[in-house]
């Protein structure tokens, strides 16, 4: 009787390692898989440009140049602008409601933060066209398109930073406290440094979001070529807003700039996820290594 | 990123539905056709199958406007049972179409407008020379005199020119772009394409509908939008100087002329760009569609024969409602022809 019952948990034991093996196999193949076709369709095209595809400022498919520094600008500047707006919102809104906000008002908000998270982000573009664009005469720009991308990130950032925020623990603050500190001495002593790490990853998240967004930025950026400008109200272009535009009536050399112009984005914001990663689980060690 | 994901999902399902109406009843046969390409054509695909399978119930036909370049890629590899497109194959790329020997049948013809938006002017004649010049930021105000010399006795004020393009790769660019190089040569230097290389100032506009929003909201504002979204816009068009000398407006008219004027080789490839005919609105953008003249399916083969019949007889009637033009007796006559040595089973 014993002997069966152990053999059949073996059994169990088994195949469950071997689906768990197989799950994590799978993810890794997948991506793998991605990076290696992407990688392999992006070759004619840096074989065609060389570095002059990562330095050079025209692209023009008729005359078969593809070089794609505005559109790496466009990317990490609106990027910039998105973090830029969106930090300062992000903590006011985290601090608020784990250090200032009433018991009654804490649990809406959280929910109303998160609930935005989950906003198409057509919506936000179009939206940034109607409001932004037209109303307020921004027109089509870096500082529109950061705009849009600074209020998409700002949820993310927020219910990140304000997890983070909390685990700091409640005998620091109330040693602070106990001090005479006032509550914003409190946070600057006790809330801030010790929750630094998990907030900058929870920023460059929000960053990897900025960059990959497709819709919201091909809507408003303006999709003008050859833009390497500081002047933000210029209009501009990003990677993904080029992609989404001109893959479908692309030739085979310009798909092969267009899947290029994919793994680079595709190179960018995995490491700043990685980067992100790593800040955010350093930390969070470090934290649980001080909670009693 | 996400929107590169979502368009290999999206091709993956495509294929998935490739082999729907398998199951088909004795005589005649119900069918589901499956075709995708150009968005050119989308407006007048949606009436005419309409009417069609009005009167032929037992048939469906589904049309996807991805574009045309998503159309001659479906119809390489087969997923779909024609396709449509505003331009040919390029020689390179006839090796990578699988169901062998196909047919171009020529079904529709229609105006790109040059449509503006200025203050106390209703009628505007361009020449191409000054319309390459506009469109390339050479000219930027609307009293220049080079616009002037085409517009003896009109007032034309001291406005700034907007420019309105497309944001996105299309089969539009690409004609109002190769009309550009056919009878501006020396003038336009941005070549022609899907997507060319316009100045940094000029605004985008997504699909026809965006550049036709643009210049409908933008005062001083020119652009090229095709004349069903033109006259949806109620923008105003300019008329353009053909190569007979003559200015012309763009009509239903004037676009079926413009295919009289034409050299029509062997596979019904034309170009009814700058036409020669007297009356020829000169920015007329032509499309196709095609069938593999092959079928290698009996209920499948006879509702595309069916289908592509109607597109080149009745359906011709429904394209001014559409603001499309038909094309000339002469080459329906040749589409026809070249439909007939469809093989079915």
């Amino acid at each position: 009787m014993q002997l069966d019952l152990r053999g059949r948990s073996a059994y169990g034991d088994r195949a469950f390692r071997w689906i768990a093996y197989g799950a994590g196999a799978l993810v890794l193949l997948i991506l793998g898989l991605i990076a290696l076709v992407m990688a392999d369709r992006a070759r004619p095209v840096i074989g065609e440009m060389g570095i002059d595809f990562f330095s050079s400022k025209r692209w023009s498919a008729p005359d078969g140049l593809y070089g794609a520094l505005p559109f790496i600008w466009g990317t990490l500047y609106t990027a910039a602008i998105a973090v830029a707006i969106s930090v300062p919102v992000s903590l006011g809104v985290a601090l608020f409601v784990t250090q200032v906000a009433p018991r009654w008002l804490k649990k809406p908000m959280v929910y109303l933060i998160d609930l935005l998270a989950v906003v198409p982000s057509v919506v936000f573009g179009l939206w940034g066209v109607l409001v932004l664009s037209h109303q307020f005469g921004l027109g089509r720009s870096f500082l529109t398109a950061g705009i849009i991308l600074g209020i998409m990130i700002t949820p993310i950032i927020t219910s990140l930073s304000r997890e983070v925020i909390e685990t700091t623990p409640a005998s620091e603050k109330e040693a602070a406290l106990a001090l005479g500190a006032t509550r914003w001495e409190m946070i600057r002593a006790s809330v801030l440094p010790h929750s630094k790490g998990g907030l900058v990853g929870a920023v460059m998240l929000g960053l990897g979001r900025a960059m990959g967004e497709t819709i919201a930025a091909a809507l408003v950026i303006g999709s003008a070529l050859g833009q390497v400008t500081l002047n933000a109200f210029a209009s501009g272009n990003s990677m993904p807003a080029v992609i989404a535009n001109e893959w479908g009536e692309a030739d085979d050399l310009h798909k092969s700039a267009l899947i290029a112009l994919a793994v680079t984005l595709f190179v960018i914001t995995i490491a700043v996820n990685l980067i992100a990663t790593a800040i955010v689980q350093r930390s969070m060690k470090r934290s649980r290594g001080k909670t009693p | 990123m996400n929107k590169l994901f979502i368009a290999v999902a999206l091709l993956g399902a495509c294929k998935g539905t490739e082999k729907g109406g398998g199951d088909k009843p004795a005589s005649g046969g119900s069918a589901t056709l499956n075709a995708s390409g150009a968005t050119f054509q989308k407006a007048f695909q949606e009436v005419a199958i309409e009417s069609f399978t009005k009167a032929n119930t037992s048939i469906k036909v589904n049309y996807g406007a991805g574009g045309s370049g998503k159309g001659r890629q479906d119809f390489a590899d087969q997923v779909v049972d024609f396709a449509c497109t505003d331009a040919p194959y390029k020689d390179a790329d006839l090796g990578k179409v699988k169901g062998g020997e196909f047919f171009y049948i020529p079904n529709v013809l229609g105006p790109i407008t040059v449509s503006f938006n200025l203050e106390g002017v209703d009628k505007l004649q361009l020449s191409p020379e000054v319309l390459a010049k506009i469109f390339q930021r050479e000219i930027t105000k609307w009293n220049d005199p080079a616009i002037a010399a085409d517009n003896a006795g009109a007032t034309l004020p001291d406005t700034g020119i907007v420019v309105a393009r497309r944001s996105d790769g299309s089969g539009t660019t690409e004609n109002f772009t190769k009309y550009l190089t056919l009878a501006a040569p020396d003038a336009w230097k941005l070549k022609s394409g899907s997507t060319v290389e316009w100045p940094a100032d000029t605004q985008a506009g997504n699909g026809n509908s965006g550049v036709a929003q643009i210049v409908k909201s933008t005062k001083g504002a020119i652009g090229y939008v095709d004349l069903s979204d033109a006259k949806a816009s109620g923008l105003k068009y300019a008329a353009l100087k053909n190569v007979s000398g003559a200015f012309v407006e763009p009509t239903v008219a004037a676009a079926t002329a413009a295919g009289d004027g034409i050299e029509i080789k062997d596979n019904l490839i034309f170009s009814a760009l700058n036409s020669k005919a007297a009356a020829a609105y000169p920015i007329t953008a032509q499309s196709w569609c095609m069938v593999y003249a092959k079928q290698t399916d009996h209920a499948k083969g006879t509702a595309v024969v069916a289908y592509f019949n109607y597109m080149l007889t009745d359906g011709q009637k429904l394209l001014e409602e559409v603001d499309f033009a038909p094309i000339p007796k002469a080459l329906q006559d040749k589409a026809l022809a070249q439909l007939a040595k469809v093989q079915v089973p």
